[in-house]
């Protein structure tokens, strides 16, 4: 990695495709806004991340997917499952100035009065009424890239059960999480005070993620960003995701596309059977363990030029919106499920 | 395709966007200027050959580029292999256009750098949507086509080349 003032070319893709335990994510980084996202694929996977830091506009030419296992030992497989089948809204964080891991009780509780008071906010006051909410922080362990990376963090927030029964679980009404992948290169340059979480994963009604939001932001004086993604990296994860094994049921590859037209914008939707995806992949990918960006382009191509045989429409002159397979489905909006 | 009276140096604008070119080449002929243009605007290249006879020598050819769209690079790529190698002489230039909206662009950077260097012509960033930089890209269009015709004494289009190095690259 080069320290010039300059930000460097480089990508790592960490795929395991082995059958052995662990959970995979993949994950993406662009650097120009130090965004990592990520999506877990089944807890019996392997953790995947992928992370490229760019020069601005350029895409990762080559992703190297280091064979092992990036699952930690101490992962809480319960915790992980939760995280799947649900959407996530990506936003980008910039680094958390002093986050410290030994105070999430303290922030649970600050947390806690903040979305109440927040939530009461325009409420007439009644006395002895508790609004009920609990917000909770727990770490979330063995979602990292590399030993560098910083623990994830879990934040949710949860309604109390209103019933006098002891056995009463309080219902979870709103996740969040923090985590950032393979983010090595940004964390040299980071200053010791600072905690980078880069990517914050929210589900969960848009007003809790607002309230939270900007409680971290007065906090911890970071910021917090919608993110998007482009057409390239969609075409990257609808590679990249075909690639994996996956023994449950397999469901189909679907990829929307969206044409400018007057008046109203047509989207065009394009369903590929998950075994000839993997097939058509399988031909595409020369090295095991590596995927360039030549590779993401053949496959794709492949796909457009069948579309064109029988309906004569370029798809490669309309804009992919989301990509969606076995494994997970993300949208250009920055919305993302993971399913296996 | 949409051809002018033939006057002397004429340009071709390809490319897929036809209102883009249409507006470009507009921009263009607005332009102050002490010589004649003729601009001929194509989707695609090679040219119907049944006008070969009566067409004027072409001293500038841009290519159009949008980035947001995969089927315009693949239009220019096949449009490339048509051509004389003596227009990469300084003769051929690429404009990109759509690069501002980021999330946008299925075209990566690279492939439209490397095509940059494989032909050895520059490559000018420009979106054309917005008035300002149509007209600024015009005035471009307009002095490199005065230098590729030889109307700019001791400046040669030989000399675009030396132009392209960008510190990026070193």
């Amino acid at each position: 990695m080069r320290r010039s003032g300059r930000p460097s070319l480089r990508r790592r893709q960490d795929m395991d495709t082995s059958d052995s335990g662990g959970v995979t994510p993949l994950g993406r980084k662009t650097a120009e806004t130090g965004i990592n996202f990520t999506s877990t694929t089944r807890f019996s996977r392997g953790l995947t991340f992928i992370r490229t830091h760019t020069l601005f506009g350029q895409s990762p030419a080559r992703r190297i997917i280091p064979q092992t296992c990036l699952l930690q030992e101490n992962a809480d497989p319960q915790k992980i499952a939760f995280l799947l089948r649900k959407q996530w809204t990506l936003y980008s964080v910039t680094p958390m100035y002093k986050f410290s891991y030994g105070n999430l009780k303290e922030y649970s509780r600050l947390l806690s009065a903040f979305v109440a008071a927040e939530k009461r906010k325009g409420l007439a006051v009644e006395v002895g009424n508790d609004l009920g909410i609990k917000v909770t922080l727990s770490t979330l362990l063995g979602l990292k890239g590399t030993d560098q990376d910083q623990v994830a963090i879990l934040v949710q927030i949860a309604s109390r059960s209103q019933l006098p029964c002891e056995n009463a679980e309080d219902k979870v009404v709103w996740s969040g999480w923090f985590c950032c992948i393979s983010g090595d290169d940004l964390l040299e340059s980071v200053p010791d005070d600072f905690t980078c979480l880069s990517l914050f994963l929210a589900n969960g009604a848009e007003s809790y993620t607002a309230i939270v939001g900007s409680w971290f932001q007065k906090t911890f004086d970071c910021y917090f960003s919608h993110l998007t993604i482009s057409p390239l990296n969609l075409a990257w994860m609808a590679a990249m995701w075909t690639g994996c094994k996956v023994d449950s049921h397999m469901a189909a590859t679907e990829l929307v596309f969206s044409v400018p037209c007057i008046p109203q914008s047509l989207d065009i939707s394009y369903a590929i059977h998950p075994e000839d995806a993997k097939a058509l992949w399988d031909t595409v990918q020369k090295t095991p363990g590596e995927v360039t960006q030549e590779e993401v382009n053949l496959f794709m191509d492949c796909l457009y030029s069948h579309f064109h045989r029988h309906f004569k429409i370029h798809l490669s002159a309309t804009r992919l919106v989301k990509v969606s397979t076995s494994i997970a489905s993300a949208h250009c909006d920055g919305n993302i499920k993971v399913l296996n | 395709c949409i051809s002018y009276k033939p006057f002397s140096l004429p340009e071709q604008l390809v490319g897929t966007d036809e209102s883009q070119q249409q507006q470009l080449a507009e921009a263009i002929l607005k332009e102050k200027k002490t010589f004649k243009i003729n601009i001929h605007v194509a989707t695609s290249l090679p040219l119907p050959a049944e006008r070969d006879h009566i067409r004027p020598r072409i001293d500038l050819i841009a290519f159009m580029i949008n980035m947001q769209s995969k089927h315009s690079l693949r239009n220019v790529e096949a449009s490339l292999s048509h051509m004389d190698a003596n227009f990469f002489l300084g003769k051929v230039c690429f404009l990109i256009t759509g690069v501002g909206r980021m999330n946008h662009c299925s075209v990566e950077m690279n492939a439209v750098r490397k095509l940059g260097n494989l032909y050895c012509s520059p490559v000018l960033f420009c979106e054309l949507d917005s008035e300002g930089i149509r007209v600024a890209t015009a005035q471009r269009l307009l002095r490199m086509l005065q230098i590729c015709a030889g109307h700019m004494p001791g400046v040669s289009a030989l000399f675009f080349s030396s132009l392209m190095k960008s510190s990026i690259d070193e």
